[in-house]
């Protein structure tokens, strides 16, 4: 059957009016339970990084709220390295941030591939009962073999000892590289240190088996077949420990009498 | 009336089947078949898709100005694709980052815009929605098979459970690392392909 050039541009016209109604109607009536999921996961990830739930432990929105509770989420400007109270952290998405040249400035030269740096980052501070710091949450994120590694890095009150360490978005290969996540490995984070006796940041992935924490606090064990993705996860904690990253908080925060 | 219904769902599983024998799909097929938990929400995706749209177009098949149509079942198509995404994102979080572009990917899964335009375009609703139930099912039988055999040998878990326990973790089994990457999916396809045209000769092609 021919139709006429009118019927095809009106046919045309109606089917793109009724498709946008219907994809626009969906999205936004959904956005609400898809951002209340986002945000479940970010803090589920938080949660994992310090410890508090397993890995692959099942969740839910009550358990993980109630583990919340004592943990405070904290806006730093990073330009400055200091705690910004007046900073609305509600819906803040640090990695779009780092994206806009409004929100975000050009990293100074590392070896990370990071190019722009957010003016504000998140981080959490994990509380006790009593109000006491018991450790803080940092996230980092960098270039591994694939693509850029994003996850959170737990370190003890004592601003040197790490906690936990957990990757929630990264594209390595799975079964090398992607091992990442394998719980196996990150049980050999925690008791590690953070910074050598001259305050620089020392702590790598190196090459083969590291021994116990005690005796090599810098050194994590390698990746077999991930060598690049081993430098990547060392590169990216060189470079947000370190003087350009969360570094000057850091010392600041030390510097603070004990609560 | 009654054979061509049972036909129009029963084909596609071996007959006809639009992984083994038309060979299309095959970008999904690899890609989201490390799991079977991914592969069954990509195969209740596709099947979802693939027979709504098939409706869809054979309702508006007379309607269809003949020069815009491949571009009218792409918008269709590509619609219905966005809202199961946003549908996945909403209910199933977990999965849905995981399935992360594929899903989005469903659009230029060639077996969709195949059925509707070799199928639905001349064909009436009820009989199009039982052809586009049926290659979705066909689809999704190629792609829990090669998913099977990718989670067993690859991670030793089926459905995330542990069926074989790993060597790294205290067991005995040395995983195939191989199984995880893409090809493996082009290996396993085609030893089904194999298996199903020694089984059915007559779809092997006659060499010109």
């Amino acid at each position: 059957m021919r139709h006429s050039v009118l019927y095809t541009f009106v046919f045309a016209a109606i089917i793109c009016v009724v498709c946008g109604v219907l994809v626009s109607t969906s999205a936004v009536s959904l956005k609400e339970k898809q951002d209340f999921n986002a945000a479940l996961d970010k803090k589920k990830n938080v949660l994992i990084a310090a410890g508090l739930i397993e890995d692959g432990e099942p969740t839910d929105a009550v358990k993980i709220d109630g583990l919340f509770a004592n943990i405070e989420s904290v806006a730093i400007n990073l330009e400055n390295g200091t705690e910004d109270p007046t900073f609305d952290l509600e819906g803040y998405d640090q990695v779009k941030a780092s994206q806009d040249p409004d929100r975000s400035f050009t990293a100074p030269a590392n070896r990370s591939a990071i190019k722009r740096v957010p003016t504000h980052a998140q981080i959490f501070k994990v509380n006790d009962d009593a109000g006491t710091l018991q450790q803080i949450v940092i996230p980092i994120e960098g270039l591994g073999l694939w693509g850029t590694l994003y996850g959170f890095l737990a370190v003890d009150a004592d601003l040197d000892t790490v906690r936990g360490i957990t990757y929630y978005l990264h594209k390595e290969t799975p079964g090398l590289g992607g091992e990442v996540d394998n719980t196996r490995w990150k049980a050999k984070w925690p008791g590690r240190k953070i910074y050598g006796p001259d305050g620089g940041v020392e702590i790598a992935v190196i090459k083969g088996e590291a021994a116990p924490a005690a005796e090599a606090p810098f050194k994590i064990d390698g990746l077999s077949g991930a060598t690049i993705t081993g430098q990547g996860v060392t590169k990216m904690l060189d470079f947000w420990m370190g003087d350009r990253g969360f570094g000057p908080y850091i010392k600041s925060l030390k510097q603070q009498p004990a609560v | 009336m009654a054979t061509k219904k049972s036909e129009a769902v029963l084909d596609p599983l071996f007959n006809n089947n639009p992984i083994a024998l038309q060979v299309l799909g095959i970008c999904s097929a690899l890609a989201v078949t490390t799991k079977l938990e991914t592969a069954l929400v990509m195969c209740i995706a596709v099947i979802a898709v693939i027979t709504v749209s098939n409706v869809t177009i054979s309702l508006l098949r007379n309607q269809i100005p003949g020069s815009i149509r491949i571009i009218v079942q792409l918008v269709v198509i590509a619609s219905l694709v966005i809202i199961t995404d946003q549908i996945l994102k909403a209910f199933v979080f977990e999965i849905s980052k995981q399935m992360s572009v594929f899903v989005g990917l469903i659009i230029t899964n060639c077996i969709i815009m195949g059925r509707a335009e070799a199928f639905a375009m001349q064909n009436g609703p009820l009989l199009s929605a039982l052809d586009g139930l049926g290659n979705g099912i066909g689809y999704s039988a190629v792609l829990m098979v090669v998913a099977f055999l990718r989670e067993l040998f690859g991670s030793g878990k089926l459905f995330g459970v542990s069926v074989m326990p790993l060597v790294s973790e205290g067991g005995w089994y040395q995983p195939n690392g191989m199984m995880l990457l893409s090809p493996a999916a082009f290996f396993i396809i085609g030893a089904i392909i194999w298996a199903i045209r020694t089984w059915k000769p007559e779809q092997i092609e006659v060499d010109g």
